[in-house]
């Protein structure tokens, strides 16, 4: 092994700055719409109508079962065409990913959901509050602590999925590490540099995930 | 105009075939208290469920003051317009507690009024307060749910019950999910408000306080009222031996 490391091939901290203000802004976005979409294809899936139901657990079955890649080319290239639709390239870029969070977390929601005691509905339905009341005060309250380490997983794994959009021109960290590799002929300093970055940027996601499940292990309230 | 307070006629409840309560029909005055009896799986907790309506009964009329609901096959054929009066006239506190351990004891208690009476926020925390001092945790208010032994889970929902002004209380075995040694303090609660006059409909294993407490005993028997009347009389004279031999593992027990 001789081989001589130059990581001033990894110098261009313009690139990089776009870089990670791209990922992340594509990272926050996706995984904020993916679950407010997900709470919502979640909540359908334990509704009182079957046809509802039914629907939603076909939408979810294809995006669980198919390549995040190509949900993010087909979304790009064929679904503006499909829907003959005129679509901002940023917009195109991010609705694989977001149905793919979305389909994900739908699951995760819908079991935190449904891990929540019936004996809890009881007493709220005894208390005369509506379903949707007892939804919102007592039963997501408790999911949600619950929930907590398989949402905070998913958005790990979404974070780190930003890199695939790069395939679709995304200047992402991604994007702008294989561009420097392809001047530079230098990818191994320049994806272990790319790699540093994601975990300076991921790590501290995983964090939260810690403190917040110490929380609700000690049964804290508000 | 005597008609009695609450009038329960011809309760049925299936559950496919399975018939968990048969038949029932139970009458009860203002400030009384009736207790039922019954082994396991008689249909005591499906007709308690039925009258707060946690299920829905296959058939039968239920009333309330002038509130009054009727079911036929599995479906409410009269007084949609009455139900939710209907169900607020009651409160039931259940064998499990279900308390929320999202919020502390305080919130617990304010919520439903704040949600479903729109009480002021001051307002419901003082009616709460106030209620907890009667069961004895007006020094828990802020305490988590999650560090309340179980009888005192259970007054506090007892007191989560009463804050919404219910005219009738649905006791559901309150004590079995509890230590002996903390069974008395619940049944001291349970017993002073019957004393002061509430309405009380209690599903117990506890013979003697039924006895004690109740003004009628309704005994359950494979979904049906096998007997009722005053507890002194059914209890030293049961009149069918189904209830004899109850009577006798029941008190053997204790
Ligand atoms: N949700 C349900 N689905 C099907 N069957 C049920 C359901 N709930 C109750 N049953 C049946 O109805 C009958 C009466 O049950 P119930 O819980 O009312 O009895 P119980 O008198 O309260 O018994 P226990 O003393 O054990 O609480 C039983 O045969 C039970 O298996
Ligand atoms: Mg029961």
């Amino acid at each position: 092994m001789n081989y001589q490391f130059d990581w001033s091939a990894v110098w261009d901290p313009a690139a990089w700055f776009g870089a990670i203000k791209v990922t992340l802004a594509y990272g926050i976005a996706t995984t904020a719409v993916g679950l407010i979409l997900g709470l919502i294809l979640g909540l359908a899936l334990i509704s009182r109508f079957w046809v509802l139901r039914r629907a939603v657990a076909l939408f979810i079955g294809l995006f669980r079962c198919t390549p995040a890649l190509i949900q993010i080319v087909w979304f790009y290239y064929a679904f503006p065409m499909v829907l003959a639709v005129n679509m901002p390239a940023w917009l195109a870029a991010s609705m694989g990913l977001t149905f793919y969070m979305a389909a994900f977390s739908a699951e995760i929601f819908r079991g935190g959901i449904q891990s929540i005691e019936k004996g809890q509905w009881n007493a709220t339905r005894s208390l005369c509050m509506s379903p949707w009341q007892a939804m919102r005060h007592v039963v997501l309250p408790q999911a949600f602590r619950r929930m907590t380490p398989a949402i905070v997983n998913q958005s790990i794994i979404q974070f780190k999925n930003t890199s695939l959009l790069s395939v679709v021109a995304v200047h992402d960290i991604m994007f702008t590490a294989s561009s420097l590799t392809a001047e530079t002929y230098r990818p191994l300093e320049v994806l272990t540099f790319a790699s540093v970055l994601y975990i300076i940027l991921i790590w501290p996601l995983a964090s939260i995930a810690h403190v917040v499940e110490k929380r609700s292990a000690q049964g804290r309230t508000r | 105009m005597s008609r009695p307070f609450i009038e329960i006629t011809h309760l049925r409840k299936l559950f496919g075939d399975v018939v968990a309560v048969d038949d029932v029909s139970l009458q009860l005055d203002e400030g009384r208290t009736a207790a039922i009896i019954g082994s396991s799986g008689c249909g005591k907790s499906t007709f308690l469920r039925c009258l707060n309506m946690l299920e829905t009964p296959t058939s039968g009329t239920m009333r309330i003051g002038e509130d009054e609901v009727e079911f036929a096959d599995g479906e409410m054929i009269r007084g949609a317009d009455r139900s939710l009066n209907f169900r607020k006239s009651m409160a039931m506190v259940f064998q499990s507690f279900e308390l929320f351990p999202n919020m502390n004891v305080l919130r617990n208690i304010t919520l439903a009024p704040r949600l479903v009476k729109g009480m002021r926020r001051d307002e419901a925390e003082e009616t709460a307060l106030a209620l907890l001092d009667r069961v004895g945790l007006k020094h828990k208010a802020t305490a988590p749910v999650t560090e309340l032994s179980g009888g005192q889970a259970q007054r506090v929902a007892i007191a989560r019950a009463l804050a919404m002004a219910p005219r009738v209380l649905l006791f559901d075995e309150a004590t079995s999910a509890l230590d002996p040694e903390l069974v008395g303090e619940v049944l001291a609660v349970i017993r002073d408000l019957a004393s002061e006059g509430r309405t009380l409909l209690v599903v117990t294993h506890e013979l003697a306080f039924a006895r004690d407490v109740a003004d009628t005993l309704y005994f359950f028997d494979q979904g049906r009222v096998l007997e009722s009347g005053k507890p002194e009389v059914l209890m030293e004279n049961p009149q069918t031996e189904r209830l004899a031999s109850f009577l006798k593992r029941y008190s053997g027990q204790v």
